[in-house]
């Protein structure tokens, strides 16, 4: 028996070797531009290629990124039996709204006939373009493909996700039944602190926390979950130990202010632990206080299993956080979740 | 919510109550006149601060009450809350039994000016300010050293100025400067504070300049002040990666009003990242967690709330008792009363230690 038979991996990262990947995948235009251009590729300062965090030692062979046989050996070896995709590439952080769309599309195409074809593990997120009616249609265009089963945005991007302006992208997420997945990483539009840019790499990975937090604040505040009671949010490679601290402030300051956002009739945390779900990889509380911070959270159902691979958190296989109901934590949570895992393509 | 109890000097004159968060307030803006010079002077009534926002008046969030305050804060002849040193030692020093109350002046402090020149000259107005109007009357009452943070080296010489006169307690910053506050740009700030041997007092407050979340400018005050949280959090995270306290190993960070049950988190957050990391900050000696154990005191209020109390004292326990300090925010909307603000269950002992022990040992009072 492997560790994590029959589990769901919520994260897991097909990396993008290059655009020369990408090229058979976009339009003839897009293509034509990589050498127009000189276009060097959309690798984002949020993964920076040669870090060791970005691509665990083991996991790089000879030096390169993972491809599909060493996700499939990974798979292998914890006995997940579904991985969700969540490709990690800088397309956000294009300006340009007609070529981000482009090669937004260009990713997720990738993703469907370089991986979901080739192993019937996998599923993915729909990478969403920027701009509102970009992603509107490419959720049209890729939701009837069951094996695309929510969608994703980084969680720092121009402006904050409860922002009216991205309604109808949550209008057509519930339709489907989607999921939103919000995954670290920015666009960089804005530094990543509220403070300026920062120095060091490890501060640009310490400031997902803040990022997250800010994210479900604007979407609680702006009231989306009272406007899509459907919809539900996953938060990916978003850390777990901040969310107690910031539901207790936020739900005072909602005591005190509520006035300021009427539509938000109960406490944040209520709200939270009906629509929001997180990654627990990295789970970022020591094991002396695990158990106490699954009190804190104050439910067992919010947390879902994921290896972050090929990201290094751990070494070895990863370790379940001391208290945690096992059974939900690696399949019943998710399984909950996400719909459309029994009724796949053949 | 902001209802007065009575008979309240009884029961907490027994606890040797420290406040280190009061925030006085000038009637008006000339109450600064006489400690700028004449360009200055000029300066402020013409063209006002000119922070790193666009408004000239108000906030660019909207409070919910006016300045902020409570409500039963105005002074009986209908001046602002904490304007007249009188009023406010009936309604605070008095009405609590306080026995010693750090001042901690907020805009129009100059602090963040966009204009250094100006910040500087008004830094020095209102610490002379603080002494004339406040501490010398006072004897309660501290001082902190206002300093004109986005100018380092002006800093460090406010402080120097200051330095060995007991009137003050602290170095004040806001918490949102236009770097992160660990840059080395800011370090001349700490080398005099640790030289001077007073704590760096960061109060939650001020404008960057940059959009309040890393994601973008949110719509609501109620973000505006949880993101503050965020806010601290993104300093303290630079301060200790930058390694600040490796630089200035006696220095002594007290964070103001910026909350507290995050600081286990971002402790944890840094020592679960720092192992795949530290080939980039070889600087770093410690673990993350270390620096913020051995450096770092927080305040009160805003005291978060958990629906199961319990869960409070889980997160004071691992920030550790004698690094939490009682304030109160006076005379703030969310003012925190010293009797009801902190948990009646914890031993009578750690109470006293939060309600003053702590402070006189991080402030030598």
């Amino acid at each position: 028996m492997r560790s994590f038979e029959g589990a769901i991996d919520a994260d897991l990262h097909p990396m993008v070797p290059g655009l020369d990947a990408l090229r058979p995948h976009l339009e003839p235009f897009w293509a034509d531009s990589i050498d127009q251009r000189g276009l060097e590729g959309f690798e984002s300062q949020s993964y920076p290629p040669h870090a060791p965090r970005t691509v665990r030692a083991d996991w790089r062979p000879q030096g390169r990124f993972p491809g599909l046989p060493e996700m499939q050996a990974w798979l292998d070896k914890t006995g997940a039996a579904i991985g969700i995709l969540n490709p990690i590439y800088g397309v956000q952080l294009i300006f340009n709204a007609d070529m981000n769309r482009a090669f937004t599309q260009g990713l997720n195409n990738w993703v469907r006939a370089e991986w979901l074809e080739r192993d019937a593990r996998l599923r993915a997120s729909i990478v969403l373009p920027n701009e509102t009616e970009h992603a509107v249609a490419e959720i049209e265009r890729l939701a009837p493909d069951r094996r695309f089963v929510q969608a994703m945005r980084l969680v720092m991007g121009e402006i904050p996700h409860g922002r009216r302006t991205h309604w109808p992208i949550y209008a057509a997420l519930e339709k489907h039944g989607l999921p939103l997945c919000l995954h670290a990483g920015s666009a960089y539009r804005h530094p990543v602190t509220s403070l300026g840019w920062v120095s060091w790499y490890m501060e640009d990975v310490a400031a997902q926390q803040q990022a997250f937090q800010s994210a479900v604040a604007s979407l609680i505040t702006e009231g989306v979950f009272v406007q899509f009671p459907g919809l539900r949010v996953v938060l990916a490679e978003s850390g777990v130990s901040w969310l107690p601290a910031f539901l207790w402030r936020m739900s005072k300051g909602w005591k005190g202010v509520r006035f300021e956002i009427p539509w938000q009739a109960e406490p944040p945390a209520e709200t939270v632990r009906r629509h929001i779900r997180l990654t627990a990889q990295p789970f970022d509380a020591p094991d002396e206080a695990a158990a106490q911070l699954l009190g804190h959270l104050g439910s067992q159902d919010l947390l879902l299993w994921a290896s972050d691979f090929p990201h290094w958190n751990y070494d070895g296989l990863p370790s379940l956080p001391p208290g945690v109901d096992r059974e939900k934590f690696l399949r019943g949570n998710a399984a909950a979740l996400y719909n459309r895992f029994e009724r796949v393509p053949a | 919510m902001n209802m007065m109890l009575a008979n309240a000097k009884p029961a907490a004159a027994t606890l040797g109550l420290c406040d280190v968060d009061i925030h006085p307030r000038a009637p008006s803006r000339d109450a600064f006149d006489p400690w700028l010079s004449a360009e200055m002077r000029h300066r402020m009534h013409s063209y006002g601060l000119r922070p790193r926002h666009g408004y000239v008046r108000g906030t660019p969030f909207p409070k919910s009450q006016p300045l902020a305050s409570r409500r039963d804060a105005w002074t009986p002849q209908g001046g602002s809350p904490a304007s007249d040193l009188g009023f406010f030692r009936e309604q605070h020093l008095d009405h609590y039994g306080i026995d010693v109350g750090l001042l901690n002046p907020l805009q129009p402090s100059g602090q963040g000016d966009t204009n250094d020149g100006f910040s500087a000259a008004m830094a020095h107005a209102v610490n002379e300010w603080q002494l004339a109007e406040w501490v010398v009357p006072e004897p309660r009452l501290r001082a902190s050293i206002v300093v004109p943070y986005e100018d380092p080296e002006a800093s460090a010489r406010e402080i120097r100025k200051r330095a060995g006169d007991p009137r003050f307690s602290q170095v004040l910053l806001m918490s949102r400067t236009s770097m992160p506050l660990g840059n080395p740009r800011y370090w001349p700030i700490y080398e005099a504070a640790q030289e001077a041997g007073l704590p760096v007092g960061i109060h939650a407050f001020g404008y960057s300049g940059w959009a309040m979340t890393n994601g973008g400018w949110p719509s609501f005050y109620i973000e505006e002040v949880s993101e503050h949280a965020t806010s601290c959090q993104s300093l303290l995270i630079s301060m200790v990666v930058e390694g600040v306290f490796e630089r200035f190993p006696r220095l002594k960070i007290v964070l103001i009003e910026c909350g507290m049950a995050w600081l286990p988190s971002v402790a944890w957050r840094l020592d679960k990242i720092y192992p795949s990391l530290r080939c980039e900050v070889p600087h770093l000696k410690r673990k993350p967690s270390e620096y913020i154990r051995d450096h770092v005191w927080v305040s009160t209020q805003p005291i978060e709330e958990p629906e199961r109390p319990e869960h409070l004292r889980d997160t004071m326990e691992w920030i550790g008792w004698d690094k939490i300090l009682y304030a109160s925010d006076y005379p703030h909307w969310d003012f925190d009363d010293p009797r009801l603000s902190i948990p009646n269950w914890l031993p009578a002992e750690t109470r006293a230690a939060i309600y003053g022990g702590n402070a006189r040992a991080v402030y030598g009072w």
